[in-house]
């Protein structure tokens, strides 16, 4: 018997879990990493300390299984989006530490490049500090001599994907769903755009070249290298998304609505992001509308590591039980700005509707109900874009854990929320992905025949008191943007 | 403020000794050895100790080994929602494998509480009843927890015909702890059936039960059979998993 080994390159961890033929997790193993706050607004991690990691859990996940690399019928790669690191092409060092999708530095770029929608037609992407291409722009003007030696080709810029399979198999290689995430490819013709490309003022000679999210790019180790998807269109593949109109929303550090649109992009009116789904091999593309927020999760391991009111993520939905309500406290946290449908980087959270009456069970009710929430705002801009109203959500990733919040989702969205029998879906789709690739599994029916519903939460609140919350909701959005000035850095 | 307290360290040497020594047990002469203390002083210890239920004898005047009150304050550390998180991935794969709906559950009074539940992978109409209450007596949930814990005092209700209580039960048990896994059989609801495992945290503590359950005819092999070992060595392979997510295990 074989098995597909996933590797996911997360914003807090990696983890290699191995799969067997009917989807089943055969081992997991898991390994956190650095996060690095040099300053206010900036976050940065260490990629040879992450590669090593990845290493590391590839073997341990193995030797859990007591398998070994003649086993795994291929490696697939899903990854954080976005983070963006530059290494010397010789010696394989970085640098500087990998710019992290959630790090604002490049605000003042944003702002001295112009209209928010200067470059929506060409790449799907407003203007924001969250993608990549200002990223790279940022380390170019930052580094010393960086520029010149760009120009050279002595350096190669890559998101985490390119990062790990450079590493893996030695190629230089990226795929259409993380190139879509630089700001520097133009939707239509999968390629990098040259009109992109110079007003970001990036040497071409530094760019990966774009593949399918599902091939052999090399091997590891004797084994095939077969895929590679971000992670939010990981977990739409792995939720089995391929007819237009299915979507999925995963809750990890953030939380991302992606809703598949077909082979033709499709524009929003309403704030939503137009990216890459998938590209199996030589099939055409397939699309997908976007809802990015920023922060869920993380807004959870907040609480946790800097507040200090629990010791772990779990906990939150015990100390969230011990009341009722929230006592009229909303939480919004705009640690990164606003990402989806605001796009207001020079927000920052708020604690709203605070009283004496508010105790720490509040606190931590508001911090769940902010992923619910957010996810409506989300929703309703889908809903806006695409004419039709959602019907149910399908859920994954490590929040729907939280039954308390999974039934608050329900509550405010109106909508059955419904979780597929494996919440890990973001590395389940880079295995699928990898599966199609070498013939482990034969198409993408077999692959829709694994999905099944796990669980599933029904809307029971009064309409009166959802149109409050939403209400109070957005009054405490308002109070959040503006935030930011001139002389804050 | 007053210095540490003399007792209360030497109570928790002996403790820490006993907690080292683990299924293995020691007897007054043993711990005073071990700890350089005089056997009186050690006496008295663990007399008080045993009083409130920290330590516990088999037979009056025979070795020590931890008590039930003891682990019962350390489980009270794993949340319910902890453990939900820490099971979530190997809960779905036995679902998954099993085809049939899985729960996990901790004592909480005198009954099961479910913290977790997966439907069964059809795709039919399921409601989750994560927080539902369940007889012990008449799951394997319930089995697995008290033969690893306390049996709860309290009236044992006859569900069907088949519920066990009295002694049938306590032999029910005893099969239980030399088996590691439980099941029951028409029990609950006639024509049902259920099997589960326990779920064991760093300590070896027995923390949860993950099981299974389902119509008879596809747990067992006949009605009156227990049920099949493939479907056995599902749960014992999902609770070892959790276990070891829990650090219960090293591998
Ligand atoms: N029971 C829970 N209740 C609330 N939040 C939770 C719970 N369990 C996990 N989380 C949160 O979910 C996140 C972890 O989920 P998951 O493992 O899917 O994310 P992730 O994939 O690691 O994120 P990333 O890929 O960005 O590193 C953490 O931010 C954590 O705070
Ligand atoms: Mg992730």
């Amino acid at each position: 018997m074989s098995y597909i080994a996933a590797i996911d390159q997360g914003t807090t961890s990696s983890r290699c879990i191995v799969f067997d033929q009917s989807g089943g997790i055969v081992s997991v193993a898991q390994r956190e990493h650095r996060q690095i706050f040099p300053r206010p607004g900036w976050v940065e991690h260490d990629a040879t300390e992450i590669w090593t990691n990845v290493q590391a859990v590839v073997r341990d996940a193995l030797a859990q299984a007591s398998l070994t690399h003649a086993d795994i019928a291929a490696f697939g790669i899903t990854n954080q989006r976005e983070t963006t690191v530059v290494w010397d092409r010789e010696t394989g060092e970085p640098v500087h530490n990998a710019i992290v999708w959630q790090d604002t530095r490049t605000d003042a770029v944003i702002k001295q490049l112009g209209d928010q929608d200067r470059f929506r037609e060409r790449s799907g992407l407003p203007l924001a500090t969250y993608f990549s291409g200002p990223k790279v722009r940022w380390l170019l003007d930052n580094v010393e001599g960086l520029r010149e030696r760009a120009g050279r080709g002595e350096v190669l810029f890559g998101t985490m994907d390119t990062w790990l399979i450079w590493n893996l198999t030695g190629r230089h290689v990226t795929d259409v769903t993380n190139a879509s995430r630089t700001m520097l490819m133009n939707l239509e013709t999968l390629d990098w755009d040259p009109e992109l490309v110079s007003a970001m003022d990036v040497p071409l000679a530094m760019l990966p070249q774009i593949r399918s999210s599902s091939e052999v790019y090399g091997s590891y180790e004797g084994v095939p290298v077969a895929s590679a998807l971000g992670d939010q269109q990981a977990a739409l593949f792995g939720q089995t998304c391929f007819a237009p109109g299915e979507g999925k929303c995963t809750y990890g550090t953030g939380a991302f609505l992606l809703i598949n649109t077909g082979d033709q992009p499709v524009r929003s009116r309403n704030g939503l992001l137009t990216t890459v789904g998938y590209k199996i091999g030589d099939e055409p593309a397939a699309y997908a509308l976007e809802g990015a927020i920023a922060v869920t999760g993380a807004l959870v391991q907040w609480f946790r590591d800097k507040v200090g009111l629990i010791s772990s993520a779990a906990e939150i939905e015990t100390l969230a039980r011990t009341v009722d309500d929230n006592g009229g406290a909303y939480f919004v946290p705009a640690f990164s700005g606003l990402f989806a449908p605001h796009w207001r980087s020079d927000a920052r959270g708020v604690i709203a509707g605070l009283t004496g009456y508010i105790s720490r069970g509040h606190l931590a009710r508001a911090v769940l109900e902010a992923s619910a929430w957010q996810t409506r705002e989300v929703v309703d801009a889908m809903n806006a874009d695409s004419g039709v109203d959602l019907t149910t959500l399908r859920v994954d990733g490590g929040m729907t854990a939280n039954n308390l919040l999974m039934q608050f989702l329900a509550d405010v969205l109106d909508v059955p929320v419904v979780r597929p029998i494996v919440a890990e879906t973001t590395c389940l789709g880079a295995a699928y992905a990898a599966g199609l690739a070498v013939g482990y599994w034969p198409d993408t029916a077999a692959l829709k025949a694994n999905w099944h519903k796990a669980a599933e939460w029904e809307p029971s609140m009064e309409p009166a008191a959802r149109d409050k919350g939403y209400r109070k909701w957005k009054k405490a959005v308002e109070r959040t943007v503006g935030w930011m000035d001139e002389d804050d850095d | 403020m007053p210095g540490p307290i003399q007792s209360i360290q030497r109570a928790a040497e002996v403790l820490k000794l006993l907690a080292h020594g683990g299924a293995h047990q020691l007897s007054v002469g043993e711990i005073s050895r071990a700890l350089d203390l005089a056997k009186p002083t050690v006496h008295g210890i663990l007399r008080t100790l045993q009083e409130v239920g920290f330590v516990e004898q088999d037979v009056e005047g025979g070795k020590y080994r931890l008590g039930a009150a003891l682990f019962q304050i350390g489980t009270s550390y794993l949340d319910g929602n902890e453990l939900r998180a820490k099971a979530l991935n190997w809960s779905d794969t036995l679902a998954m494998r099993a085809r049939e709906a899985v729960r996990i559950g901790v004592m909480h009074g005198k009954h099961v509480l479910v913290v977790h539940h997966v439907f069964r992978p059809d795709n039919s109409r399921q409601t989750v009843d994560t927080g539902a209450l369940l007889p012990w007596h008449a799951t394997a949930l319930g089995k697995v927890l008290v033969a690893f814990g306390e049996w709860p005092d309290g009236e044992l209700q006859r569900y069907t015909r088949h519920t066990l209580t009295g002694l049938d039960l306590s032999t029910a048990l005893d099969d239980v702890r030399e088996r590691d896994w439980a099941y029951d059989l028409h029990e609950l609801v006639e024509g049902e059936a259920s099997i589960a495992a326990p779920i064991r945290d760093r300590r070896g503590v027995v923390v949860g039960a993950v099981g299974i359950s389902g119509p008879v005819e596809r747990l067992c092999e006949s009605p009156d059979q227990p049920p099949r070992l493939e479907l056995v060595s599902y749960v014992r392979e999902a609770a070892r998993s959790v276990s070891r997510e829990l650090g219960g295990l090293s591998w």
